[in-house]
């Protein structure tokens, strides 16, 4: 049996990339700043001087280009993981991400696929503003072609990247930046983790919160002080949220009867959308409320810390509407 | 408004007995008022209300046995300063007897005709449970928001009929209509041997002893009590729950529930003390989150207790949410518990005499005043490795009680 240690979601991280390079050659680092200056996030400091400027590639501020590089490097038999700072400049990669990496396998008959995996950091509550702190990958769980993860845990930061570097198709694996420095113990023999099913990260009869990423921990908490109350609440972390695993939640809603997502995207046409369409779709008898969303506010990500606060879904704000939702006013 | 019930004050109580009303129709109530008092197999119990509001006329009379979960009164939860004073004209105490022959939880006719011309606002979960159970729905008052049946009002509704239709023919079924021979003793008895026969048919226990020498806390104790006025005094079986209180923090999977076939871990520490009754029987009452007490509240707690039990005023919350039980049976001299678990519970922890014995440490042997804890465990939920961890944990708080 291993022992666990201590350690943080950032070294998880940068352990999961550490044993892709070291497991397999055709495996490399690019992006900006992943080399000399360590990541933006530190996530691969160190790594330049480890594996050399061949694996661990420094990329122009270019994100449609250098996504573009990775995309080719891929369909000619590397495995490459490019980061993309933010998910708001992967914008600038759209092109590439959706009408490339997407589409190849199917335009070219099945001939040609694109085992690219693409990081990017995600996520408000750092105030870094409106062009640096949204939540767009409910977008690309949208498109056909792609698979999204969204890690939350440091045992999916430290195993999801080798399972999805074995898929032969392109995975976006989507960070919350707030995570980085999240503390916590690891098992020292972690590694790789499936990348299809969704997690009940606390068992609970009376309501299901549905969630990712790091709004996990904040329903986690909030499912703490409501158990105080002798509220039970279920909660489950979706961790791919393409494809989604529909049977997880709803077997959990099966049991609860009640139903909560908490989804920092926005929520107009979001996955949280998607979600409650599903459940509608599929578990209509066995709701005895209404599904109901907590999202972010739809506004651009205000940079003032209490504005930052007021318009994500908080423990609070996820307390009260279970309240709600349980007592009926 | 709101839905005054007839609680579930433990898993095997299916009646209640309303044997008086403390307020009085129209009287302003808040969230935690004791309101009523309830006789079930196992004593009297002072029940509290869960809402803010006026208290609607009685829907049950006092005397009357009714199924848990019936509707005993309305409270109206809305500013209803108007009804308030109209009710006031007229408040009389003996009202209580009045409604009980025309009002009965099944038949609530009046309000259905209001909604019955257009669609009822029914959960699709709620409305497919209504066909399982044969249920009506215009014969189903909503509780859900904007009055929408839910659930539970289906639930309630079919344990309703349920009682309605079985309890004439069948006496026998524990605890309804208590026939005048039925003593609240042999009702008591009746529903202790519910439990146990459970406990024992459904729980597979295993048994832990250990002896601790409880010399250092029971030292540590007198020097304590000495300093504290003779009515701030503090027990030794105050040091054993605290202790046992921050054991089980250490081992929570001892702290809980078995149901739907797994392990509920609760995060509250409720410990249910078995304090036996002079006329016979027993009662467990919960005192509540034991390991944030100090220990002279926990005395306090612990006496106001055993003072209520034994005049039979405790609680609702108190008789039906404790999380594990400590059984203490040293004051009659007994040496060693072994304990029958009260389900859905997972531990009984039994405490025997405090005597002095012969201790045997480091090759010398010396005299010590010790205690012999026993822990009776369900097997499902935790293994002896645990039970082993807790009463080593146990005897490690103890010998600490300057920190408990």
């Amino acid at each position: 049996m291993s022992t666990a240690q201590k350690t943080t979601y950032r070294e998880a991280v940068k352990q999961a990339i550490c044993e892709a390079l070291r497991r397999d050659p055709r495996v490399f680092l690019m992006g900006e700043d992943v080399g000399h200056y360590g990541g933006c996030y530190a996530v691969s400091k160190g790594l330049l001087a480890e594996f050399g400027p061949e694996r661990i590639r420094d990329t122009p501020l270019c994100e449609s280009g250098f996504v573009g590089a990775g995309i080719g490097a891929a369909l000619g038999g590397m495995r490459p993981i490019v980061e993309v700072m933010t998910v708001n400049f992967s914008l600038l990669a759209l092109d590439q991400i959706v009408n490339t990496a997407a589409t190849l396998l199917h335009m070219s008959g099945g001939q040609f696929n694109v085992p690219i995996v693409i990081r990017m950091a995600t996520g408000a509550g750092k105030q870094l503003a409106a062009q640096h702190a949204h939540s767009f990958e409910g977008w690309y769980a949208h498109i056909p072609g792609l698979r999204v993860l969204a890690p939350a845990t440091l045992e999916d930061a430290r195993g999801m990247l080798w399972t999805a570097l074995e898929d032969p198709d392109p995975v976006l694996i989507f960070e919350n930046n707030t995570l980085y420095n999240m503390e916590g113990e690891l098992a020292e023999n972690a590694g790789p983790v499936d990348i299809d099913t969704a997690r009940i990260r606390r068992p609970g009869r009376d309501l299901t919160l549905i969630t990712y990423s790091a709004s996990l921990f904040k329903c986690l908490e909030a499912a703490t002080i409501l158990a105080e109350e002798g509220i039970e609440a279920e909660v489950i972390d979706l961790r791919s949220l393409r494809p989604l695993d529909d049977a997880t939640y709803l077997a959990s809603i099966a049991r609860t009867h009640r139903v909560l997502i908490v989804d920092e995207g926005w929520r107009s046409g979001s996955l949280s959308a998607e979600i409650s369409a599903r459940i509608m779709e599929q578990a209509f008898y066995d709701l005895d409320l209404p599904v109901e969303r907590l999202c972010s506010v739809e506004v651009p990500m205000p940079y003032a810390k209490h504005m930052e606060e007021a318009a994500l879904p908080q423990v609070d704000s996820i307390v009260t509407t279970v309240r709600r939702m349980m007592h009926h006013g | 408004m709101g839905e005054f019930r007839m609680p579930s004050l433990g898993a095997d109580m299916e009646t209640g007995k309303l044997v008086e009303w403390l307020v009085t129709p129209g009287q302003r109530v808040k969230r935690g008022d004791i309101v009523a008092l309830v006789e079930t197999q196992k004593g009297l119990f002072e029940i509290e209300v869960f809402e803010d509001g006026i208290m609607g006329e009685p829907l049950i009379a006092a005397g009357q046995t009714v199924p848990v979960g019936t509707v005993l009164a309305r409270i109206d939860t809305g500013a209803a300063k108007a009804a308030a004073a109209e009710m006031r004209a007229e408040p009389v105490a003996g009202k209580a007897s009045e409604p009980a022959s025309t009002i009965t939880p099944q038949k609530t006719a009046p309000q259905q005709q209001a909604i019955s011309s257009e669609r009822v606002a029914c959960s699709p979960s709620a409305r497919r449970l209504a066909l399982e159970l044969g249920v009506d729905l215009a014969t189903v008052r909503g509780s859900g928001p904007h009055g929408a049946i839910q659930r539970s009002d289906i639930e309630a509704a079919a344990h309703a009929t349920a009682q309605a239709t079985a309890a004439p023919p069948e006496p026998k079924a524990a605890g309804i209509e208590p026939t005048a021979a039925q003593t609240t003793e042999s009702r008591m008895r009746q529903a202790i041997a519910a439990a146990v026969s459970r406990a024992n048919r459904e729980i597979p226990h295993y048994y832990l002893a250990t002896e601790i020498d409880l010399s250092r806390p029971l030292q540590w104790l007198e020097a304590e009590n000495n300093k504290r006025s003779i009515r701030e005094r503090i027990l030794p079986v105050v040091l054993l729950l605290k202790a046992t209180a921050k054991a089980l923090r250490d081992v929570p999977q001892l702290n809980g529930f078995w149901l739907d076939d797994r392990l509920q871990v609760q995060s509250d520490i409720h410990i249910g003390f078995a304090i036996a009754l002079r006329t016979g029987g027993l009662i467990s009452p919960a005192i509540h989150h034991v390991d944030r007490l100090q220990l002279g509240e926990l005395m306090q707690a612990l006496a106001d207790l055993i003072e209520r039990t034994r005049v039979g005023r405790l609680r609702g919350s108190e008789v039906s949410n404790a999380t594990v039980s400590v059984t203490n049976l040293g004051d009659r001299g007994v040496q060693t518990v072994f304990g029958v678990i009260y389900p859905p519970q997972v531990a009984l922890i039994g405490l025997g005499k405090i005597g002095e014995r012969p201790w045997a440490e480091n090759g010398m042997l010396g005299v010590r005043r010790c205690v012999t804890a026993t822990l009776a465990a369900d097997h499902r939920a935790t293994d002896g490795h645990q039970g082993a961890l807790f009463l080593e944990a146990l005897n490690r708080h103890l010998q600490k009680p300057e920190v408990l």
